[in-house]
């Protein structure tokens, strides 16, 4: 599992490679909170590369889409493959994040 | 494996880093047993994460000292995976929430138990030697059938 860190003009986007689970979604929260701290208002997490969520992974992604609105900014997501759709369905999470189908559609909807 | 159950006893130190080599030995006997896709890369290892996440900081307060037990048998039809801790146990139903209300769903817990018992067919938490959460799932139809 790694979270790599790309820009695209003043949006930050964080690669999720492998899981996003207990073990390792402090880690997510730190490197997002250190870009927060340069700044940046908007972003995005892909899951183009991603294995599975677990409910901690739902839970940091929660915590930080509250921070980063109260600091107004957004955080969106992009690229759900078809069982992390399902698991955003169950917990209605779907409702509360702003999900497109890749990175691109996710870059213009900022 | 044909018809054969397939039997795997684990047990770990309460730290969370163990998790994910937990859930790759149960996932390559379920591929044996010719489990779904989405059991294989979904059902299994979130639900499987779950009940080991409890374990490890609820159940034994990440307490490395602390054990946490691991027993799954694998048939033509059911999987069935125990965890056990060595802590004092929980009312599955009372620490159930619904995190999909508009009140619970900006919470950042909650969703463990609930994820659980929609991603299993059953959850139930008893008394072994430590404290068992016993989550079992139907792979398999009896005439053969993905489930």
């Amino acid at each position: 599992m790694s979270f790599t860190v790309k820009k695209h003009g003043d949006v930050t986007i964080l690669e999720v490679e492998g899981t996003l689970i207990v073990g390792n979604r402090q880690e997510l929260k730190q490197k997002v909170i250190e870009e927060l701290e340069t700044g940046t208002r908007k972003v995005l997490v892909d899951f183009d590369k991603t294995t599975y969520i677990d409910s901690s992974g739902l839970g940091v992604l929660v915590s930080l889409a509250k921070k980063i609105r109260e600091m107004g900014g957004d955080l969106r997501l992009a690229n759900l493959n078809e069982d992390l759709q399902t698991l955003f369905e169950l917990t209605k999470l779907d409702t509360l994040f702003q999900i497109s189908e890749s990175r691109d559609r996710a870059l213009e909807s900022f | 494996m044909g018809h054969t159950a397939a039997r795997l006893e684990l047990e770990i130190p309460s730290e969370i880093e163990q998790i994910e080599g937990v859930v790759l030995q149960v996932i390559r006997r379920c591929e044996e047993a010719a489990f779904s896709a989405r059991h294989l890369s979904f059902t299994v290892p979130v639900a499987l994460t779950e009940a080991l996440s409890n374990a490890i900081l609820r159940g034994n307060g990440e307490d490395a000292s602390k054990s946490v037990r691991i027993r799954v048998l694998v048939d033509a039809q059911l999987l069935v995976l125990e965890v056990e801790d060595d802590g004092t146990g929980f009312d599955l139903d009372a620490c159930t929430s619904d995190p999909t209300t508009p009140g619970n769903l900006e919470r950042e817990d909650g969703r463990g138990l609930f994820l659980m018992r929609r991603l299993m067919d059953r959850v139930e938490q008893f008394r072994g030697s430590g404290n068992v959460v016993r989550l079992t799932l139907r792979h398999r139809s009896s005439d053969g059938r993905a489930a």
